[in-house]
């Protein structure tokens, strides 16, 4: 014990050394907090200090940025906020924690229902939320979102929860198409119909129509891409259980989300930050998102990677995405209310 | 107050203790005060669809958890306590190393083993000539079942390392007492040996139900909707911090709730001391289907929580690493696990020992209560710790930042909430109880006239308890300081929130894969997580085992 008291002292002492805290104003860089993985958007970072100089230090806070961010105050380091999903975007604009910015490559790059007026955040890549479907055990071509509440799929439907983002978004789309009570109904009506319980990710909706527990499910459009073209065998032959079908609302456009960014209120290096969010629209970056992340560009003539342009033509739906933010309380309610996820 | 600590013996170790307790409190009073800021309409709509089927099912997972752990712990335990079988002194530490093992990569292990396409039904279809899939029956993992299952046998050491303990440490004579009055060996386990390790029992389920309560991986995972995650998705999703803190709140209440329920339960019960030279009873030579049976008992705990998600998350690993391997950040990352556990692990022991030797000492009376408070922290989820110290860290730092930046035109920046202190902080808070409960322990079987001889030959406070004390409490302290260790890497809710800009560490690489759903890519991790954590846990085997032995005896 007398040797165990000064060994821990050592190790708490090299342990606050090395993790003294980040300077806010170092030179010749820039800090991303992200919700993104890391591993998919290094890649761009690393062509963006290629091309610059700048180092790109980003950190994955998987959850509550904008509470990270609006708690550090004037001394967070933070100066590009970078999140999937509109409403976790618009969640760092409504906290107060972002600045608008105003970038003529920016507003050329992407078209102006992608990025909000005021320069407060901007898309850089989209993603469709598909109906994945056993290629064995469903004849069907084309659906409606409304298809998935009819009971001819009772006990043979695959989701994630009704609370993640990606289904809280689509849940809001659908309430600004069909109102709140139609859309409790057909809450009800899918919830009547899962296979198992609203849980775990969305690739696991092919694997478990590859295990026959379900034979329609709600997934998004990039994972097809990242289970076809990654170097994962056994994902391989999960996506080679499924097909793909574009599902629609009135007016016949698919739901999309976006990826996206913002710059923080207190950035200690905003030139740098814009410099990266120009960057990223810019024709290399864009074509980069595509190949790495299978996601669609938001800059119009892109490049979309082979593997998901073979899922057909992408038709959006033409819904302002603000409204999706809007409508997300709404949607989390409903889906607690008819306790989708219980 | 002041004549309290006039009268006490050494107020400085009281005040620190109280110090400790108010560190400890301070993120629940700023969750009150969060609370209280009211989450408009929220209220209503929590209060009739989320509360009522979250807490049922955290009560519902907590009652099965913790039968399934007391029964496995406990049975367990009492075979290698008592009886001799194949296998006995194997089973006596491998039955600790689902310790090891988070409860959060188990959930993902299982999911791959019993899914239609894992090796598990696979086999079996192909032993019994099916084909489809769909032809098998197999119990659904994603359930209230499949959590309780998981946790229940990858949590039950806790109870295993408590009940084992106490059996050792009763006294032969009072189970002789019971086997000369005609009770068989189970009635002597249910009469004498069970009511009289009652209270070690409690002090194990209490540990693994609160370490099931604090889970969010494997629960969030498997779809089971407890408070935890109500918190989460309160907060998350609807952006109502308000909410959240108010969700935490009426969960803490729970948890109070069932402690003093626990202690109403017992409230006529007096426990007291076996002898302090007691004599274990020698072990029952058990033979043939009997002794079958007690090896089976043991292995099928041990395989289900450790040997089986332990083989695949091997068999992951050397294929991600044959595949093209791992990136070299993963040494960093185990870099960081280790510092971080270790440097959390120091001040917790350090600040266990203060409040537990000022208990020791004090004579106002205030040491106790502190002691109890600063114990809180466990009762505490990660999430909710982490949203509860994000707050007032923040205001603390930048505070000293604008106050440096005002005096000496320096400034500080984000001095605890931007750095690594945040996160050693909250592993303090949140396993405090561990290493307050093991040095008391440890105490408790240090006779008081030491510490008076000590003190009437000159010693000052501080000298008895640095060369009395400390030497004498090595093993109380040891195997707190690995249960910490191994409780800080495993640590993954406040983890995920409360690390410095830039640094990962193997928990959070693991949840990182797992949320883009390559759970699979994390094995490497994964796997480094539950190695090093294996070592401590093979320790605490051998410093659990209390001190008196038969040999130690005949001396």
């Amino acid at each position: 014990m007398n040797r165990l008291i000064p060994s821990l002292a050592l190790a708490a002492a090299v342990a606050a050394s090395t993790l003294a805290p980040l300077p806010a104003n170092a030179q010749g860089e820039v800090n991303v907090y992200t919700t993104r993985e890391p591993k998919l958007i290094q890649p761009l970072f690393d062509l963006f200090t290629k091309n610059t100089g700048i180092k790109v230090n980003a950190i994955f806070v998987e959850k509550g940025m904008a509470e990270r961010v609006a708690a550090e105050g004037a001394n967070s380091p933070a100066d590009i906020m970078m999140a999937v999903d509109i409403g976790t975007v618009l969640d760092g604009v409504a906290r107060g924690v972002t600045q608008g910015v105003q970038s003529e490559a920016l507003a050329s790059a992407i078209p102006a229902n992608l990025r909000d007026k005021d320069g407060h955040w901007f898309a850089l890549s989209l993603r469709a939320r598909l109906f994945y479907v056993s290629n064995e055990r469903v004849k069907e071509k084309a659906l409606t979102y409304a298809d998935l509440a009819d009971p001819k799929w009772k006990g043979k439907v695959c989701i994630r929860s009704g609370l993640h983002p990606y289904n809280t978004a689509l849940i809001a789309a659908y309430i600004n198409h069909y109102g709140a009570e139609k859309t409790e109904a057909w809450l009800r009506g899918v919830k009547a119909n899962l296979a198992r319980k609203a849980a775990g990710g969305d690739r696991e909706v092919a694997r478990d129509i590859l295990g026959g527990i379900c034979d329609i499910g709600i997934a998004n459009s990039y994972y097809v891409g990242l289970m076809r073209g990654g170097s994962n065998e056994e994902q391989k032959k999960w996506a080679a259980a499924i097909n793909t079908i574009m599902p629609t609302f009135p007016g016949g456009g698919t739901h999309v989300n976006i990826s996206g960014a913002s710059v923080a209120k207190n950035a200690p290096n905003k030139t740098n930050a814009i410099k990266l969010l120009e960057y990223l629209v810019s024709n290399e970056a864009q074509a980069a998102y595509a190949r790495v992340n299978y996601e669609y560009p938001v800059r119009p003539g892109a490049q979309i990677d082979p593997i998901i342009a073979a899922l057909g033509p992408l038709k959006t739906d033409q819904i302002d995405l603000t409204v999706i933010a809007k409508n997300r309380k709404q949607a989390a309610e409903l889906v607690e209310k008819v306790g989708f996820n219980n | 107050m002041l004549r309290a600590f006039r009268t006490s013996g050494t107020p400085g170790w009281t005040l620190a203790a109280i110090l400790i307790a108010a560190i400890v409190v301070s993120p629940i009073a700023a969750l009150i005060a969060i609370a209280s800021e009211g989450s408009g309409d929220l209220w209503p709509h929590l209060a009739a669809y989320v509360l009522p089927p979250a807490a049922i099912n955290t009560l519902a997972l907590l009652a099965g958890v913790g039968l399934l752990t007391g029964l496995v712990g406990v049975g367990t335990a009492w075979l290698v306590a008592t009886a001799s079988f194949p296998g006995r002194k194997f089973f006596d530490w491998a039955l600790l190393l689902p310790l090891a093992m988070p409860t959060y990569i188990l959930a993902y292990a299982y999911l791959d083993i019993v899914h239609p396409i894992g090796p598990v039904q696979t086999a079996l279809r192909s032993i019994l000539g099916l084909s489809d899939p769909r032809a098998l029956w197999f119990p659904e993992t994603r359930s209230m079942g499949g959590v309780i299952f998981l946790l229940g046998f990858v949590l039950y050491p806790y109870v295993y390392l408590a009940a084992r303990a106490s059996f050792l440490m009763q006294s032969a004579t009072a189970l002789e007492a019971a086997r000369t009055l005609g009770a068989g060996r189970l009635e002597t386990l249910f009469r004498v040996a069970l009511p009289l390790a009652r209270p070690a029992i409690v002090v194990g389920i209490t540990l693994a139900l609160l370490e099931a309560l604090n889970d969010i991986g494997a629960t969030e995972f498997l779809g089971v909707r407890t408070l935890t995650i109500a918190i989460y998705s309160t907060w998350l999703n609807r952006s109502s911090l308000p909410g959240a803190a108010q969700i935490s709140l009426f969960m803490l209440a729970l948890v109070m709730a069932l402690f003093l329920l626990e202690r109403w339960a017992r409230r006529n019960q007096r426990f007291s001391a076996a002898g302090k030279r007691a004599q274990p009873p020698a072990p029952v030579v058990l033979r043939g289907a009997n002794a079958l049976g007690a090896s089976l008992a043991c292995a099928l705990p041990l395989t289900i929580g450790f040997v089986l998600p332990f083989a695949y998350l091997a068999d992951q690993a050397v294929r991600k690493l044959a595949a093209g391997g791992v990136s070299m950040m993963i040494w960093r990352e185990t870099i960081n696990t280790l510092l971080y556990a270790g440097a959390a692990t120091a001040v917790t022991l350090i600040a266990g020992l203060a409040v537990a030797f000022a208990l020791r000492s004090d004579k106002s009376g205030l040491a106790a209560p502190a002691s109890r408070v600063a114990s809180i922290g466990y009762a505490i989820p990660g999430t909710v710790l982490a949203v509860g110290l994000l707050w007032p860290l923040a205001a603390f730092d930048n505070a000293v930042d604008a106050a440096m930046r005002h005096w000496f035109g320096l400034s500080t920046g984000l001095l605890i909430s931007g750095s690594g202190a945040a996160l050693v902080l909250a592993y303090t808070i949140r396993f405090l109880a561990i290493s307050i409960n093991g040095t008391e322990a440890g105490y408790a079987k240090i006779s008081e006239n030491v510490d008076h001889a000590a003190r009437s030959l000159g010693e000052s406070a501080f000298g008895t308890l640095r060369k009395i004390h400390l030497p004498m409490l090595r093993p109380a302290l040891g195997a707190a300081a690995i249960l910490v260790f191994v409780d800080c890497m495993k640590e993954l809710p406040a983890t995920l929130m409360l690390r410095p800009f830039g640094v990962e560490t193997l928990s959070t690489h693991v949840y990182a894969e797992a949320v883009r759903g390559a759970y699979e890519d994390g094995a490497v991790a994964a796997i480094l997580i539950v190695l090093a954590g294996l070592i401590p846990v093979v320790m605490l085997a051998r410093v659990s085992r209390p001190p008196v032995t038969p040999s130690t005896i005949s001396a």
